[in-house]
């Protein structure tokens, strides 16, 4: 287990990037890169690292977007949550005379260690039907505590735990952005994760929180509220995964050499050298998840691997664009493993040639 | 993603420059094609913020809502848009041309001319789309009224986002798109999603390679619908969070967002246009004119709007009309163009080869009439993945068929024993020129234009209700309530 010292060594003399239940579902986006999973795990700020290296990249969220759903949120929780509690009654069954509401308080940082007892306590309760809003969760993330604020909890009457998660894009007529729901999955998933941690802790059945989760949204083209439950269960074995190996990273950060630091008072091109010791695994994805991608795009330029996965598939998993024009000509020498692509590139090419000269 | 076109993008990112994927136009650009630039609100379902319309590259109409949240505002919009598309649309409703059906027993009329609609980016289709379900219910009286050409929009644009789904038609386009299918970049396709990044590579500046010109683009505003967040947060939400918007001020702040998108899709017009149309576009563009005119026809005799879902039995008809549609675009694109045949033959569904010997007049008389048979002995080096017994085409004589009667190896590579059958006249002698002679180079695939017939689907009324049951087709034209549709900050 790596100490916070290592850590902290590593982020230098700011303050761990505070994880949240988005942060933690974006470390599913591109698991198999060491350098985002060291760099969250120190809780680096990437956005300002990258900045600082040159390479910035614009993650920015509109006051628009932000404004309707912080209103939808508010439509939906006025009075004592009522229309909420209607279209939950409908959805996962939650009967009304049981229906009891506790409302947390606001999000501020002063209240974190009282909502965090609230919560344990009404938790280990778990009993009858209510509803917990601004409830807080913790979460291991690579040896730091991380605090999780779930929109809702809202308890059934058999006990049986539900995350609700509300957010503001539209269903219309049954269908809404695939990515934008698989988005709101995960990140679902993280607090039933929490939230079985802790009622493992409370000494309760972890499986009393179900994997199916009350996502709801605006209907159509208007603020009336739809549910939708969504099945978790491949998005939470995803995250144990991803969570287990952010874990085992402790044991990459121990190895690397004194030298990597990624304090941001550093010059950048110490900076740049010490990204260089942590391998990354850049795709064209990691532009719209990665505050690191930038950089790691034109770090990566010439591989076969920033044309984008089906390009790279195509191309035989060839490494380098160098290698596969090299084989396209009949100049390049492939590895035995590489000649059935090699063969076939220069196939292609002949091909190509002979269709663009007619 | 095919290896030539995988290669291709590798050779693009080499040279710097965008490269061909094809050698012909595999779509239909119309003269006057009606081009629409649309923007809308963040957060939002469908908000339209703006709009650039218009058939004149010089001239666009720039259409604003001040308060994309007002109800009253988003319909004066859709109205304003309504009128110029409906304009549009009348200007391609006129001349007729008699289409002979039923083997010539019957003819039925079509229009000339078809409307083309062109946005920017698949987002625009989208937008298209959700413009045109949150209009095409909405009811001419009642509590909230709207003018009758705004439901009209409303069919007519989810006519255009439902032909975009089909495989070849060229009524509704969207520029990224329709580039992507003639050129391949030296990056990904998530970077060519930019319009103006994609083009930065099909006609890098002088000086300048692909790669760098592509993140000159990359700072220039998205071609919508979505906005740039920076630009809301610092320069629209200023203009918009005050009771009575600058309307001039925000016209000219969106003027300037929108243009540079406006001006890249008529570039790519331009970019388009400069390759030679494939043989088979002007007919897929015959059949995009009967599907206009009959849709023309159906508004005429009162249809209904398009139902919100399909019921099972049109959902089931519609996935085998698009499954068709997109076999027979894959297979004219491959016969219209030799580059894209190119992925046939590195597949081994498609080879060349040369004709060795041919034997035109060959007569099959076991049957009861006898039959003219040619053979033909085709040698070729490439790779041929066929059986005995599979029938091939020629790209040369599409309306003819050789069954591969014997594939015999070679030093050289393979002898394919062919027997010919059709295309060849009504007599018992080939016309001349319709079998191939020795020494003739010869395409043959497996790939075959030959229609294929519908599947039969149970009529809907019959359906079970296990399978859907009817389907809806009445539209629900209840008057919005006060927590319904469209009445969020009314
Ligand atoms: S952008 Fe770089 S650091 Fe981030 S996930 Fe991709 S490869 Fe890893």
């Amino acid at each position: 287990m790596t100490g916070g010292a290592e850590l902290a060594r590593l982020r230098g003399a700011v303050p761990a990037k505070r994880h949240n239940a988005r942060t933690i579902a974006a470390l599913t986006g591109n698991p198999g890169c060491t350098r985002r999973a060291v760099l969250d795990a120190a809780g680096v700020d990437k956005p300002r690292l990258a900045q600082r290296i040159g390479f910035p990249s614009s993650f920015g969220q509109s006051r628009f977007a932000l404004a309707r759903g912080n209103g939808f949120e508010a439509m939906l929780k006025a009075d004592g949550c009522a229309l909420l509690l209607a279209l939950l009654r409908d959805t996962v069954g939650l009967e009304a005379p049981d229906v009891g509401y506790d409302d947390l308080g606001s999000d501020a940082d002063d209240t974190l260690a009282a909502r965090q007892a609230r919560t344990r306590e009404l938790l280990a309760g778990a009993a009858g039907a209510a509803l917990i809003d601004h409830p807080l969760l913790t979460l291991d993330v690579a040896g730091q505590q991380v605090f999780l604020e779930p929109d809702l909890i809202a308890l059934q009457v058999r006990g049986r735990l539900h995350v609700v998660e509300i957010k503001s894009f539209a269903v219309v007529d049954g269908q809404a952005d695939g990515a934008k729901v698989s988005g709101a999955a995960v990140q679902a998933a993280v607090y039933v994760l929490a939230l079985r941690r802790l009622l493992a802790e409370l000494g309760h059945d972890e499986t009393l929180v179900s994997h199916d989760v009350v996502l709801v949204c605006p209907e159509n083209f208007s603020l009336r509220p739809t549910a939708v439950v969504l099945d978790v269960r491949k998005q939470l074995a995803t995250l144990r995964r991803q969570l287990t190996r952010l874990a085992s990273v402790s044991g990459l950060i121990a190895a690397l050499p004194p030298s990597v630091r990624f304090d941001l008072a550093l010059p950048p091109a110490e900076l740049i050298a010490a990204l260089d010791q942590v391998a990354a695994r850049y795709a064209p994805e990691c532009l719209s998840t990665c505050e690191l991608s930038v950089f790691c795009r034109h770090e990566s330029a010439g591989t076969t691997a920033t044309l984008g996965r089906p390009v790279r598939d195509a191309l035989g998993g060839i490494e380098t664009i160098d290698e596969v024009l090299a084989f396209a000509a009949g100049t390049g020498e492939p590895a035995a493993e590489q000649a059935e692509a090699a063969a076939l590139l220069r196939t292609a090419a002949r091909l190509r040639a002979e269709a663009l000269t007619r | 993603m095919s290896t030539l076109t995988a290669l291709a993008r590798a050779q693009a990112f080499a040279c710097g420059r965008a490269l061909p994927i094809a050698t012909v136009r595999h779509l239909h650009v119309h003269d006057r094609p009606l081009v629409l630039v649309p923007l809308a609100m963040a957060g939002e379902a469908n908000a339209p913020l703006a709009a650039l319309v218009g058939t004149d590259r010089a001239a666009p109409e720039l259409l604003v809502v001040a308060q994309p949240r007002n109800r009253d505002q988003r319909f004066a919009f859709a109205a304003a848009l309504a009128e110029r598309v409906l304009a549009y649309l009348d200007s391609c409703i006129g001349e007729t041309e008699a289409v002979a059906v039923d083997r010539g027993r019957d003819v039925r009329h079509r229009y000339v001319d078809a409307p083309q609609l062109w946005v920017p980016n698949t987002g625009g289709v989208e937008f298209v789309r959700l413009l045109g379900r949150s209009t095409r219910f909405r009811s001419v009286d009642g509590e909230y009224p709207v003018p009758p050409s705004v439901p009209l929009l409303g069919r007519w644009l989810t006519f255009f986002a439902n032909s975009a789904e089909m495989p070849g038609s060229s009524l509704l386009l969207n520029a990224v798109q329709a580039l992507g299918l003639h050129w391949a970049t030296g990056q990904s396709s998530v970077e060519d999603a930019h319009l103006a990044a994609l083009l930065a590579w099909i006609e890098p500046p002088a000086g300048r390679t692909g790669v760098e010109a592509a993140r000159d683009a990359e700072l220039q505003p998205p071609a919508g619908p979505a906005t740039d967040p920076d630009f809301d947060n610092a320069v629209l939400a200023p203009l918009m969070s005050v009771p009575e918007p600058d309307v001039a001020a925000l016209t000219a702040v969106l003027r300037e967002q929108m243009t540079p998108a406006w001006e890249q899709v008529w570039r790519s017009l331009d970019l388009l246009r400069a390759l030679p149309a494939g043989d088979r576009v002007a007919g897929r563009w015959d059949g995009d004119r009967d599907t206009f005119s009959a849709y023309v026809q159906y508004l005429a005799d009162g249809g209904a709007p398009q139902p919100r879902r399909d019921g099972a039995v049109a959902a089931a008809a519609r996935l085998h009309r698009l499954e068709n549609a997109a076999g027979r675009y894959a297979v004219q694109r491959a016969f219209d163009d030799p580059l894209v045949m190119a992925d046939y033959r590195l597949t081994g569904q498609a080879f060349t080869g040369r004709v060795t010997l041919a034997d035109p007049d060959r007569v099959d008389d076991t049957g009861k009439r006898p039959v003219l048979r040619p053979r033909i002995m085709v040698a070729t080096a490439e790779p041929v993945r066929v059986e005995p017994g599979a029938t091939l085409t020629s790209p040369a004589r599409p309306a003819q068929k050789a069954r591969v009667v014997s594939l015999t190896p070679t030093p050289a590579g393979t002898d394919v024993l062919l027997e010919l059958s059709g295309g060849m006249g009504r007599k018992l002698v080939a016309e001349p020129g319709s079998v191939p002679g020795v020494g003739e180079d010869l395409l043959l695939t497996t790939l075959s234009e030959a229609y294929r017939p519908g599947a039969t689907f149970p009529d809907p009324a019959d359906t079970p209700w296990t399978h859907g049951g009817p389907p809806e087709t009445a539209p629900d034209l209840s008057p919005s309530d006060p927590g319904g549709e469209d009445a969020a900050g009314a």
